[in-house]
């Protein structure tokens, strides 16, 4: 044990002291940033705080929605009725023409709360919905606030509007504000971007660009969803508290639907899952009509030209053109070079070893039997082979142990646990993870955020930890990061760790597809033709590796096209046909087996 | 009462429902959910104003020029927003550019014309009180496009053809059918039913450049419930959807009248989320 692992601490230390000074480059650009919006009030006039106050403000809740929008991709085109919820809330509450006034703050916090709620309630669509139905729900409920604020006028003042509310010494002069609202977006900045870097940004990502892996990794979208919507939420209305003092007068007419369409195109414009891209966007959007006076009244056009311009030429925005790192040309004669001996390191923490049985499956599509009376087990510590033509059932197979198909009849269980009627995301919790038969990866991420991504649920650090990056979260993240390049180092693509997953060849996605499914620390293991555009090289090192996996005790059951790579490994064999066990047996008997070389193997 | 909740209901019921058609012809030629759909509706009412009471044009005049105009606004939407992010579907990119053109025409109408709601000529000038032309012009209109598209798909071969993309762009495509010139026919086709929508609406709805983005979400509100491409579901669903805004209205006043929609909206939604009367949607893995 001792011998083999020699070369593991080394890859782990290198690991941590490579993430802090990447952690620490990247830092470099938002000092500076915020450095010199400290520097705003003795570099220019009054009018410019002005303008950075406001910067500051929409910077509050662009980071917040940037989580939505740019991590978990879901198009959130009305957040300013969110900005105009906790601007009516803070000002309504503080002036107490309704209720007895309360003290701003605190008037602050509760249209923090309110925000959360509408939040969660136009959020509910993007949880079932095609994306279209989130982006109309959200439109829809800008248009209705609006409304709502114009007719309402015992509350809101209808269109005279409301003085906004101002805030007790020393937030009430204008820099004392102005440092206040900058203090709020710096610490917008830290969370998201510690959310950012937590198994929670991950996660976001992974369900916006791979959303059946994300499952298959018991990632559930809507919990995670929703916790994001509240947070984003909360942000926006206290953003929109802030702007309304900055106002010192709101009406409806301040929270045009341009306003909206500001936030979202700094976000776009600033590239998916980045952060500095949204800030630098947010920045420049908000600066430009200032800069550009004649273009103020013709803002909103541009705007929309922008973002023509954006989705259909430079979809991954500044994040994509300040990208240096991944233009430099990977090595073009590189190797997958799995060590087998890391593989127990690995998969060591693994206490329970757990058997597959399936009994009398049955699953049709419209009228076809897919499935039909099927008996599997796959006992701990042995490679299983199902093989079988084209429409016999395999992958139905695997989709119904993975939970993404429900069973007619017939059981699932492994171990005592009965899986038949539970959700797809409860799965990886129970032990089963799996790779697909076309590589389910987020592209724009690096190969080792994908592979973590694959140990999501084992993360123990909630998000409120994330947020405000306490103990947990960040022992969360060293032991997330240093298991990642063990499973790389194992399955052979370490030198690729910072790589984005996008670049790398097809045979190297299906090891990377591996070591994510090892992050979850199975006790099943299921394969979807892993074997598929391999080289025989490749092939030969992928058997070598998947036997590694399996004397750990880990169960695993494979559906392949390659009889060679099947008789080689497996310890036993079931062969389908027409969603029936044609024969079952050792590789030997099955090579023989009369029915099978006539209906399958051919010969 | 009842009676004029019925007759505003149903009125605006059949804007909503021709905006929701307008909605599923773009979405059958393309698969796209075109934010353009509220714009048009409110460019019918714009330009109808703009040549009939502005320029002085007979009004038969006046509304050839509405429906031609709409047809090309439709057709550059095909060209600008649609085709060129037909590729990437699956990245919903179309939300986006479709949005920005909304916005564009959005923004072009309130510069352009006005930011104020403008008077809409009078067309035919017959009936008063809850019979009062207002109230069933539009409900004409929808008849007569749902007729005209009835017989389109029925008994004309381009009609049938549209069906065919509707149905499997692939295999029609397969077959030989020029998908791209049907694809721009269907645009501009939608132009012309969202313009009809928004001409025989026009002295309910005024000429006014705020209509554009109610309408995109009144519109869709009847094409969510009423299963996405399915005309028949959005008429029925636009007009129930009239008379519950409108009696909602009445009931708790203009002030909730839109929440009561939006809150209906969002149930209903994650009741039946592939509406009341669509087909639900197909395997994943």
């Amino acid at each position: 044990m001792s011998g083999k692992s020699d070369a593991l601490p080394q890859v782990s230390v290198d690991g941590g002291r490579e993430r802090t000074r990447n952690t620490l480059v990247s830092t470099v650009p938002f000092i500076a940033v915020f450095a010199i919006a400290l520097a705003v009030p003795f570099l220019t006039n009054d009018y410019w705080v002005l303008i950075a106050t406001r910067t500051a403000i929409y910077w509050l809740l662009v980071g917040a929605l940037n989580l939505v929008v740019g991590f978990a991709g879901q198009l959130a085109i009305g957040y300013v009725a969110i900005l105009t919820l906790g601007a009516y809330v803070t000002t309504i509450l503080a002036a107490g023409n309704v209720l007895p006034p309360v003290p701003p703050f605190v008037a602050l916090g509760i249209a923090g709360v309110a925000g959360s709620v509408f939040g969660v309630i136009i959020g509910l669509p993007a949880l079932r919905l095609r994306t279209f139905y989130f982006a109309i729900t959200t439109f829809g409920f800008a248009t209705i606030v609006t409304q709502v604020a114009l007719a309402w006028q015992s509350v809101t003042g209808g269109g005279i509007g409301l003085p906004g509310p101002e805030f007790p010494a020393p937030f009430n002069s204008r820099l004392g504000f102005y440092y206040f609202c900058l203090a709020c977006a710096a610490l917008c900045t830290w969370m998201t971007a510690n959310v950012a870097h937590s198994r929670f940004g991950r996660a976001l990502i992974a369900i916006r660009d791979a959303e059946v892996a994300a499952e298959a990794a018991g990632i559930s979208k809507a919990r995670l969803l929703i916790t994001v919507f509240i947070f984003t939420g909360a942000a926006a209305a206290v953003a929109g508290g802030l702007f309304a003092s900055l106002q010192t007068y709101i009406t409806p007419d301040a929270f045009t639907f341009d306003l909206s369409i500001l936030f979202f195109i700094s976000i776009l414009i600033g590239g998916r899952g980045s952060i500095l891209g949204p800030m630098l966007g947010t920045i420049i959007l908000t600066l430009l009509p200032e800069i550009a006076s004649p273009l103020a009244t013709w803002s909103t056009f541009l705007y929309a030209c922008l973002l023509l311009a954006v989705v259909l030429a430079v979809p991954g925005g500044i994040a994509a053109l300040l990208d240096f790192k991944n233009r430099k040309p990977l090595l073009s004669n590189r190797a997958i070079v799995p060590r087998a001996s890391a593989i127990t390191e690995v998969l060591q923490s693994v206490q329970t070893r757990e058997t597959l049985i399936l009994r009398e499956l049955v699953l049709s599509f419209g009228g076809v039997r897919a499935v039909d009376g099927v008996d599997l087990e796959v006992l701990p510590g042995e490679i299983h082979g199902l093989i079988g033509p084209n429409g016999s059932g395999k992958t139905t197979i695997l989709n119904v142990i993975s939970g993404y198909y429900r069973p007619e009849a017939g059981s699932v269980r492994l171990g005592d646990n009965a899986l038949e009627q539970r959700s797809t995301v409860v799965r990886a919790a129970s032990g089963i993870a799996r790779t697909f038969q076309t590589p389910r990866i987020v592209g724009e991420a690096t190969v080792l955020q994908n592979v973590l991504i694959g140990g999501t649920i084992r993360g123990r650090a909630n998000f409120i930890e994330t947020l405000l990056s306490l103990a947990r979260h960040r022992q969360d993240e060293d032991m997330a990061h240093a298991e990642g390049l063990l499973a790389l180092h194992a399955v052979g693509l370490r030198e690729l760790a910072d790589v984005r997953a996008d670049r790398l060849q097809h045979s190297e996605l299906r090891f990377m597809e591996i070591a994510r499914a090892l992050m979850g620390r199975p006790s099943i293991l299921l394969l979807d033709e892993p074997a598929a555009g391999l080289s025989a090289d490749e092939i030969k090192r992928l058997g070598q590796l998947v036997k590694a996996i399996s004397r750990c005790g880990t169960a695993i059951l494979v559906v392949e096209h390659h009889a060679d790579l099947i008789f080689d490994i497996c310890d036993r064999v079931t062969v389908l046909n027409l969603g029936q066990v044609l024969a079952k047996g050792t590789p030997t008997e099955i090579r023989v087996h009369k029915e099978v070389v006539s209906a399958y193997l051919g010969g | 009462m009842i009676a004029s909740i019925l007759a505003s209901g149903l009125a605006v019921g059949a804007v909503y429902a021709l905006i929701g058609v307008t909605y599923n012809t773009m979405f059958s030629a393309s698969r796209v959910i075109s934010f353009t759909a509220g714009m048009l509706g409110m460019l019918g009412g714009v330009f109808g104003s703009l040549f009939i009471l502005r320029l002085g044009l007979p009004i038969v005049v006046g509304f050839a020029l509405t429906m031609a105009c709409c047809a090309v606004v439709g057709v550059i939407t095909e060209f600008i927003a649609v085709r060129p992010v037909l590729k990437s579907l699956d990245q919903h990119l179309y939300v986006l550019s479709t949005l920005a053109l909304s916005i564009m025409i959005q923004q072009l109408t309130a510069t352009e014309w006005s930011t104020e709601p403008q008077r809409f000529p009078r067309l035919l000038d017959v009936g008063a009180g809850i019979l009062d032309e207002k109230f069933w012009l539009p409900i004409v209109a929808c008849g007569v496009v749902m007729g005209a598209l009835e017989f389109l798909y029925r008994h004309t071969l381009v009609g049938k053809a549209f069906l065919a993309i509707a149905e499997d762009n692939f295999a029609a495509r397969a077959l030989g059918l020029p998908e791209r010139n049907l694809r721009i026919a269907s645009y501009a086709l939608a132009g012309m039913i969202g313009a009809f929508a928004g001409f025989a609406g026009g002295e309910l709805l005024l000429a006014f450049v705020a209509n554009g983005s109610l309408l995109n979400f009144y519109g869709f509100v009847p094409v969510a419930l009423g299963g996405l491409g399915n005309h028949r579901g959005a008429v029925v669903a636009g007009l129930a959807l009239g008379i519950y805004q409108q009696a909602a209205n009445f009931i708790v006043g203009g002030i909730f009248a839109s929440v009561a929609v939006f809150a209906l909206f969002i149930v209903l939604l994650l009741a039946v989320p592939q509406g009341l009367f669509g087909a639900p949607t197909v395997r994943r893995v």
